[in-house]
């Protein structure tokens, strides 16, 4: 086996500061790792730099597809990447708002991708649409009502719907727990983890919620000022952390 | 340079090509894209036939009829047969096209996506990558609120399976006429400084679903004048007290069928 996105001596620097600083990085197909750190520490913009969408300076990433064929991501064509993202992979936002298409309903929102891969039949595109609403766990009957009114728990469950309609292998989550009440995390992290399960799906979290990341991951990623400083099994990161950095940010968790 | 564009817009179909277009002596709006391209196509042998919504007798196309009459020195008709380049506003008429015919249509607002995509940069990167299941959300959401397609004219059309086009405010009546014409289709947008086109025989279709196929709208009636039930028709409301008339939108195929000339 090998591994589905690989990437090597990321750099990428807004002006003096440097966002990412050789970065290495490898996720193997099926697996759910989790970058954690604080604000600036550069996990967004591997993140972005990892599902294409800046361009590092150095460095390379490589994606192998569903045909087993290596691409690097950096170097296809906007054509051929913008299919993979929408084919193969998924992108989770923080803020739904970034993720949905607030001003159509969400039966379309969850159809886009599947008419942007070519489907033309309505009445399997709203069957989909109402399957995929009962398995994130929204009423399929709302399938027809605007995003904007459903509450933020339902807009990232909405997100979630949108993005595995097409069956990725690839999801990339960037804060999907940002700014929801402690049980509606709760249970979008349980959906999440029970998606992920069922689907062999590999993903990309990236949070600053170290109980998120232990939920869900089964590797964690410290970063700190743009590099890696320790890398790990979850359990072993959070329980037994090496770097004085890491200790410091398992130690600062609230305990209720 | 009208003429290279016109080429180019031929040699790409339905896809946008950008001119410089001229201070016109009318107003935008008024048919300036429609005017300068067929200003550049027609020669001294041409017939020309103006219509404005299938009429030959409104202002806009009685005067742009004289215009090139006293301009071009060209001859003038308002018979669709008789007719080498046709410049129309909104219609495509009802008598079928001929290889020898040039349609020239005038077009406000030339972008498919426009409604869609409010960036004009974004547009063409989605027209370059033939990206557009926006257009297709979009007819979902209508059908979705509605149980139908919402546009009853200027319904986006794909051109040549590759790009999608706005076939300018025709009614969806008439979308079907633009599949694999036999007549040159040109389309002339002054203010937004556009032209594109739609070869003879070029496959057109409209933007559906394959469960709710494109269904072009006729009102159910026969024409008051000419009893015509195949024609598009236009309602005219005849008083204010509801009394109303259906009538052909094309006036010179009306006047064929009231006298009963063979089509």
């Amino acid at each position: 086996m090998s591994p589905l996105l690989e990437a090597e001596g990321l750099v990428l620097r807004f002006g003096a500061l440097r966002a990412l600083d050789d970065v290495r990085l490898s996720l193997w197909p099926g697996e759910v790792v989790a970058v954690v750190g604080e604000s600036g520490s550069g996990k967004s913009s591997l993140l972005r730099a990892l599902s294409g969408l800046v361009r590092p300076e150095a460095g390379r990433v490589l994606y192998r597809d569903a045909a087993g064929e290596a691409l690097d991501v950096h170097a296809l064509s906007e054509a051929a990447r913008r299919r993979i993202a929408r084919s193969e992979w998924g992108h989770m936002h923080q803020n739904p708002r970034d993720g949905l298409r607030m001003g159509v309903s969400a039966g379309a929102n969850i159809g886009e991708r599947l008419m942007a891969a070519g489907a033309r039949h309505y009445g399997s595109i709203r069957a989909a649409a109402a399957e995929w609403m009962a398995r994130v766990e929204l009423d399929p009957a709302r399938m027809d009502d605007p995003p904007r009114h459903f509450s933020g728990g339902m807009q990232q469950r909405l997100q979630i719907a949108r993005c595995l309609v097409t069956r990725p292998r690839l999801v990339f989550m960037d804060e999907p727990t940002g700014g929801l009440d402690v049980s509606v995390q709760a249970r979008l992290l349980d959906l999440i983890r029970a998606l992920v399960e069922e689907l062999g799906l590999a993903v990309l979290l990236v949070t600053h919620d170290i109980a998120a990341a232990r939920l869900l991951a089964h590797r964690i990623v410290v970063m700190r000022q743009g590099r890696i400083v320790e890398e790990g099994l979850a359990d072993r990161v959070l329980d037994d952390p090496q770097h004085a950095y890491t200790q410091l940010l398992v130690s600062s968790v609230l305990a209720a | 340079m009208i003429r290279r564009a016109i080429l180019k817009a031929i040699a790409i179909p339905g896809h946008q090509i950008p001119f410089g277009a001229r201070e016109m002596p009318l107003p935008y709006g008024w048919g300036t894209g429609g005017i300068q391209v067929t200003a550049s196509i027609l020669g001294p042998s041409d017939v020309l036939k103006v219509i404005d919504q299938g009429a030959d007798d409104t202002t806009n196309a009685v005067s742009i009829r004289r215009f090139f009459a006293r301009t071009a020195g060209v001859a003038t008709t308002t018979r669709t047969a008789e007719a080498t380049v046709i410049q129309t506003r909104h219609r495509i008429p009802e008598r079928p096209l001929r290889e020898d015919q040039i349609l020239v249509f005038q077009v406000p607002m030339p972008e498919p996506l426009f409604r869609l995509e409010p960036r004009l940069a974004e547009t063409r990167r989605l027209h370059a990558l033939a990206d557009y299941s926006l257009a297709q959300v979009k007819l979902y959401e209508d059908i979705a609120q509605q149980g139908e397609s919402a546009s009853s004219y200027n319904h986006p059309v794909l051109v040549n399976g590759r790009y999608l086009m706005s076939p300018s405010p025709i009614p969806g009546f008439d979308n079907p006429k633009l599949d694999r014409n036999p007549a040159l289709l040109l389309f002339g947008a002054g203010r937004e400084k556009k032209i594109y086109a739609v070869p003879p025989y070029t496959p057109v279709k409209s933007l559906d679903f394959d469960d709710h196929p494109f269904a072009p709208m006729r009102a159910p009636h026969p024409c008051a004048l000419c009893g015509s039930t195949a024609h598009y028709l236009d309602e005219i409301v005849t008083d204010d007290r509801g009394g109303r008339m259906f009538v052909c939108s094309d006036t010179d195929a009306c006047a064929d069928a009231a006298a009963g000339a063979p089509r």
